[in-house]
């Protein structure tokens, strides 16, 4: 088993791929650079394949491949080892990640052709995929944290790809000091893990978990804690309430950045982790339980922050904070299984979405702003098509990718064991929000009369390189979710039933949580079910449904049959409109109670007292202490050598004076 | 036939070695300075070999023919700066020689 046995081969390409363009790249041709970027990802993508099939011919009963290579570090009983290891979560994040960034590397090659800086673009998105799969692949918390802050670095990186740009500079600081935020509290996680399981390794940590009692809902217990504490990573990583507020900025990177990174593959790295430490998040509800109540709230309000938005890249940053409060729901009222089903549906129609409106820009020439599009359709139709089916999948049009996925979610909010009917009304009212912002992103850039100077802007179609990956994306939009349609009909839906021994290995005490929707879906299988055609009949005329199309209509009705109404409707809700606008001032807010207070004692107090009163302090006063002394004593040096002598005969009596009187050496 | 105890000798070499160190501190002649340091040298070389012949051991004279040797190279080399002060001073005033200082 070659690929299996050897797991590092599948980190190790994108990383040499990173290695050679970023190192020697500089004065490579295109086309060298390409086949090295492109190449490397697919092999890696190849490598994938070939390790899921191998994957496949283990025993029945072995549910995951673990692979220990070499101790990374050991410190008492503190031990890490550079460990890899592969189940079936690991293997839809492995495919997903794999397959969007080689779609992206494609697009970039178009997108990003008259680019400064190529070369570093490639080495980046490499060095990103690496450590995305260093993330997925790991089979310990703390190689999983190399991964974490790896794509972190990476995201700060190509956020700021345009670093001559202050905007963008700003971004990725933005981003990185944001996230450095959650990241805090995933270290403290980390080690109050360690202290608590004395182990970092995932196997073990579960294993030992899985003896432990669930604790109590109204009690917090030390899993619990690190429940809590790795979360915040997640919040501060997928972008959540309160710690979002750098995805919006992200979009200063590249589109094809945005697209890879900040909508399928990174900010889906704390669903992961979630997913990934079921075994503790279930047995520790109060965690589950504000897991699932951020991920409601960030689920509808950022969708209310969408509906205004006039940027097209923006309405989807909003978008992608809202569809991973989705993820978060799932997993936080135990539908694991559906928020990773969400993750993969999300990766498809979000970075479609992104790379569609990179395409849209790219036709117009850089302009962002959907106020001065309109019209499009007819002039590049393959990202309409593209983008349109995107969006019916985003907003859960039946049959399409989302509308399983997000069906999935919603049902275990609304029924499953941890289900709540706020958490239940929130995903719904954002699940209607999205539809609505979405088609108005639809309908005002592709539709209506062209709201910029067709002489001055010459709208193209892009090239192949960037409308093939969108029509691959756009297949899987609408197939990506039919491995839930027997769902609908109150089965098991494959996808669960793929994810199923992940999430039932370390199993729950009964009466906390059971594998959610899965044992909710075989109790109604197997207890009076109504029939198929009637559990199928109810799915598509269920709430999220109708609240999609009513979503669809409201658009339709205020941008293409009347288009001045919304000015109209901004006019008469002026105040609720621009709270929407300026986004509730959360970054006002945040400046005014945290950068500013902290910029103030920065410069107050640690630049001017500590620094230059404290340490400056203390520094020049040694060195001025030292000089006074030295000034003084060296009168003693006086050149004179009668005074030499006078001292080495006070000395010598002095020393005599002392062994004989003072020390008692007389005998 | 009496001895003469070795207090006697260690007395006489105090005597000798304060005459030293008193026209050390006090002479300003470079070359009485120099005397005076012979003094101290030949008082302690006193008390050696007296103790020595006290105890019945030889490390003392040992002792003193090293100190002989020391005090040889240090006149040597001593008179020899003596010489070049007097060239350059015109005078054998230690006061004068204070150049060396901070």
């Amino acid at each position: 088993m070659p690929i299996l046995e050897h797991l590092w081969i599948i980190l190790a390409l994108p990383l040499a791929g990173a290695a050679l363009n970023g190192l020697l790249g500089k004065n490579w041709s295109k086309t060298i650079i390409n086949s090295i970027g492109i190449g490397s990802v697919s092999l890696a993508f190849l490598s994938v394949l070939e390790a899921i099939r191998e994957f496949s011919l283990l025993p029945a009963g072995q549910l995951s491949f673990f692979k220990n290579y070499f101790n990374w570090m050991s410190a008492g009983s503190f031990k890490v080892d550079f460990a890899l290891q592969m189940d079936h979560l690991t293997i839809v994040m492995l495919l997903v990640v794999t397959f969007v960034s080689l779609l992206v590397h494609v697009y970039s090659t178009g997108y990003m052709a008259h680019e400064e800086g190529y070369y570093r673009f490639f080495a980046y998105l490499n060095l990103f995929v690496f450590f995305m799969l260093t993330l997925v692949l790991a089979a310990n918390i703390v190689l999983m944290f190399v991964g974490w802050e790896g794509v972190g670095l990476c995201s700060y990186l190509l956020i700021g790809f345009w670093f001559l740009k202050r905007s963008a500079i700003n971004a990725g600081k933005k981003a990185f000091i944001t996230t450095r935020i959650g990241d805090f509290g995933f270290t403290v996680g980390i080690l109050l893990l360690f202290w608590t399981f004395s182990s970092v390794d995932f196997g073990t940590v579960f294993a030992k978990a899985a003896n432990m009692p669930a604790e109590s809902a109204t009690q917090a217990g030390v899993l619990t804690w690190i429940c809590l504490l790795l979360f915040a990573g997640a919040i501060g990583k997928s972008a959540q309430l309160p710690l979002y507020v750098w995805l919006p900025d992200a979009m200063e990177g590249p589109t094809p950045v945005s697209a890879l990174i900040h909508a399928a593959t990174m900010v889906t790295a704390g669903v992961y982790m979630v997913a990934r430490m079921h075994a503790l998040f279930s047995r520790a509800p109060i965690a589950m339980f504000v897991v699932a109540a951020v991920g409601a709230i960030t689920a509808f309000y950022a969708a209310t922050i969408g509906l205004v938005q006039t940027d097209i890249k923006k309405v989807l940053a909003y978008s992608t904070v809202s569809q991973l409060g989705y993820m978060f729901l799932g997993c936080g009222v135990g539908a694991y299984a559906a928020g990773i089903f969400h993750l993969m549906t999300h990766a498809f129609f979000k970075g479609l979405l992104f790379l569609a409106a990179g395409s849209v820009i790219h036709a117009m020439s850089g302009e962002q702003d959907m106020r001065n599009m309109g019209g499009l359709r007819k002039q590049i139709p393959v990202t309409y098509w593209t983008m349109f089916i995107a969006t019916l999948a985003i907003a859960g049009i039946p049959g399409f990718a989302g509308f399983f996925s997000k069906d999935e979610i919603l049902d275990a909010a609304g029924s499953g064991p941890n289900a709540h009917i706020t958490l239940w009304l929130l995903g719904l009212a954002g699940a209607g929000l999205t539809s609505f912002y979405m088609f108005r992103l639809i309908f005002l850039t592709f539709f209506g009369k062209p709201r910029f100077d067709e002489h001055k802007v010459h709208v193209h179609e892009s090239p192949r390189s960037m409308t093939v990956p969108l029509i691959i994306l756009a297949l899987l939009s609408i197939v990506g979710g039919w491995f839930a349609a027997p769902h609908l009909l109150g089965k098991t839906d494959y996808f669960e039933a793929f994810l199923h021994p992940v999430f039932a290995t370390y199993g729950v005490p009964a009466g906390i949580e059971q594998g959610a929707s899965l044992a909710g879906a075989a109790g109604e299988a197997g207890g009076i079910s109504p029939s198929p055609a009637m559990e199928l009949l109810h799915a598509l005329t269920g709430p999220p449904v109708v609240l999609a199309i009513i979503g669809l209509l409201v658009a339709w009705w205020f941008y293409i049959r009347k288009p001045d109404a919304p000015k109209k409707l901004a006019e008469s809700a002026h105040g609720l409109y621009k709270l929407l606008l300026d986004k509730y001032y959360v970054d006002e807010i945040y400046a005014a109670l945290i950068i500013r207070p902290f910029l103030w004692i920065s410069t107050n107090v640690l630049w001017h007292v500590v620094d230059e009163r404290v340490i400056d302090g203390t520094v020049n006063g040694v060195a001025t202490v030292a000089r006074g002394v030295g000034g003084q004593a060296r009168e003693i040096q006086s050149g004179n050598a009668r005074t030499y002598a006078t001292w080495v005969v006070i000395g010598a009596v002095g020393f005599t004076v002392l062994m004989l009187g003072v020390w008692g050496m007389v005998r | 036939m009496s001895v003469v105890p070795v207090s006697y000798y260690l007395v006489l070499s105090a005597i000798l070695f304060g005459l030293g160190v008193v026209a050390f501190v006090f002479k300003r002649n470079i070359i009485t300075i120099l005397m005076a340091i012979e003094l101290m040298l030949n008082a302690v070389n006193l008390a050696f070999v007296a103790f020595a012949r006290a105890w019945g051991q030889l490390d003392g004279l040992v002792f003193v023919f090293f100190v002989i040797v020391v005090a040889a190279a240090e006149a040597a080399v001593g008179l020899a700066i003596v010489i070049r002060i007097y060239q350059n001073r015109q005078s054998l005033n230690i006061e004068r020689v204070n150049l060396l200082k901070f």
